[in-house]
């Protein structure tokens, strides 16, 4: 048997050994990764051609996620939620995620405070944006950049 | 930069919890001596979360638990609440000093053990499998009736010989990356692995609310999953082996309290 | 499993904006993981929340599978009048998870 032979059959037997052991570790995703592509075209999707202005939308993020399964979010849009103006529908947008929208909500009038609290899921480091479509037709945008780490054990679903 | 401030914040809250002092009435610190909690490792938020006596995700199988206490199962028909009444007074300390040695079994017995046994004994009624919804339910409701408690196991007398048995097994190498619970848990402990920082391993905390399973958990869920984690085969649930360790880790975190349903990474 | 947790306050003014704080017990499986076998497991979501004040809809979320499992939300209403907050989430599997709460508004 030739070198290459050898070194074929060796890491077709650690794999085995791996997979039969319920390790095999893929330390991506099982489909791609959003591009940036995505996200804009899910940003054009939702507020056309309007240019969203860099004011107005505060995130709090942690800057460092502990784990990247849960991390918690809170978005605060600068409205005095009257008839006149007014939050019509807030958009989270995940870049670094397989997919690139984590969620729309909802406001209107009787919110009262257009801010939301939740728990998002973020694969990897990233920034996440938020769109605020108001009532008079336009768009504010704000951001917030979050480490998250990788912890000890890396795995995917061994059915552990 | 972060690992500075990770360490020196984490030195203020195991200084300033260390000077807490635990009477009756307050609970039990999160670090007694030189044992610390899981929560001591944990980042603010989640600290925060576990605190959040709304959003603490455990707290959904707490209230599953409180439902099926009064249910009434089994051919006995009766419930947990038929023999045992109001919770909060009858599982008063109860999680403290799980596991213990059964006489009847002639060896350790466990919170999930004892569940089951009272169902088939005095409702003859099913036993819940392990890491089902329904037996992680009562377990954290029943847990949950002792936080702040201090543990508090039995290590001797009959019991003496099953908690060597789980010390050997925590200082004994296995799997293909031929590690001991030991050396992650005391000789690295508070050092880094990745991302995250080693803990001690305590399991005052159980049953957890564990982001990596993004559900509720129990101790041999844990021991499994670190087994696995060393590529080494694990036990299976509600062992003999895994719960002779438990009461050998439960030891190991003697003092610290119960902090059921914990949440941790 | 457990029912929906919602806080709601019991009591509150006319015209002041109250937090409501909701958490459901659900996997919120993305449809991105893999099983041992190195199977896709399917997407199962929770992919709207709707909150409803005595029949109107006051609040609505769309989610993806970036939400992290057990969900959790937070969100805040004007107490217009007494009556009953309706919550609503619908998974992609049509099973909807229902839960309400009454407010005395004075």
């Amino acid at each position: 048997m030739s070198l290459s032979d050898t070194l074929r059959l060796s890491r077709r037997t650690l794999l085995r050994q791996l997979g039969a052991t319920g390790v095999l570790v893929t330390l991506g995703p099982a489909g791609a990764w959003a591009t940036q592509a995505m996200v804009q075209q899910a940003v054009r999707d939702r507020i056309g051609t309007r240019e969203p202005q860099p004011h107005g939308v505060t995130l709090r993020l942690p800057e460092i996620a502990e784990t990247g399964n849960s991390v918690p979010l809170t978005v605060t849009v600068d409205s005095p939620m009257t008839l006149d103006d007014h939050v019509l529908r807030l958009h989270v947008f995940i870049e670094g995620n397989p997919e690139p929208v984590a969620a729309t909500y909802h406001f209107g009038v009787r919110a009262g405070k257009a801010e939301m609290s939740t728990r998002l899921r973020l694969a990897r480091s990233q920034t996440v944006l938020a769109l605020a479509e108001m009532s008079d037709g336009s768009v504010r945008s704000g951001t917030a950049s979050i480490l998250v780490t990788l912890g000890a054990c890396v795995e995917e679903v061994w059915g552990d | 930069m972060r690992g500075h401030l990770c360490r020196l914040s984490l030195g203020v809250c195991a200084a300033l919890l260390a000077l807490h002092v635990a009477s009756a009435g307050e609970p039990s610190p999160y670090v007694v001596e030189d044992r610390r909690s899981g929560y001591t490792y944990l980042s603010e938020d989640n600290q925060q979360l576990q605190d959040d006596d709304f959003a603490n995700p455990g707290l959904l199988w707490v209230e599953r638990g409180r439902e099926l206490w009064q249910q009434i199962e089994g051919t006995a028909g009766t419930s947990c609440a038929g023999c045992h009444g109001d919770a909060a007074t009858s599982m008063r300390g109860v999680r403290t000093r799980y596991p213990r040695f059964d006489p009847q079994g002639g060896k350790l017995i466990n919170l999930e053990q004892q569940i089951n046994r009272c169902r088939a004994e005095r409702m003859h009624a099913p036993s819940y499998p392990y890491e089902s919804d329904a037996l992680l339910s009562l377990i954290t409701f029943v847990a949950l009736q002792s936080r702040g408690l201090p543990i508090d196991v039995r290590i001797d007398g009959p019991a003496q010989p099953f908690f060597a048995a789980g010390k050997v097994l925590y200082e004994q190498r296995r799997g293909q990356l031929d590690l001991a619970c030991s050396h992650c848990h005391e000789r690295y402990a508070g050092q880094r692995l990745r991302g995250d920082v080693i803990s001690q391993g305590q399991i005052n905390g159980f049953p957890i609310y564990r982001h990596t399973w993004q559900t509720l958990g129990s101790t041999h869920r844990m021991f499994a999953w670190c087994n696995t984690s060393v590529r080494a085969a694990p036990y299976p649930p509600g062992s003999d082996a895994y719960v002779n360790l438990e009461l050998f880790v439960a030891w190991r975190g003697r003092g610290l309290p119960v902090e059921a349903p914990a949440v941790r990474r | 499993m457990a029912e929906p947790r919602v806080r709601v306050p019991s009591t509150a003014r006319q015209g002041e904006v109250i937090e409501i704080k909701t958490l459901l017990s659900h996997p919120m499986e993305t449809g991105h993981r893999r099983d041992v076998y190195g199977k896709l497991i399917p997407r199962q979501i929770i992919h709207t929340f709707t909150c409803t004040y005595n029949g109107t809809e006051v609040f609505r979320a769309d989610w993806y599978p970036a939400v992290a499992a057990n969900p959790y939300l937070a969100f805040f209403t004007v107490a217009t009048e007494s009556g009953r907050l309706r919550f609503e989430w619908i998974d992609d599997e049509g099973t909807v998870y229902a839960t309400e709460a009454e407010i005395t508004v004075v």
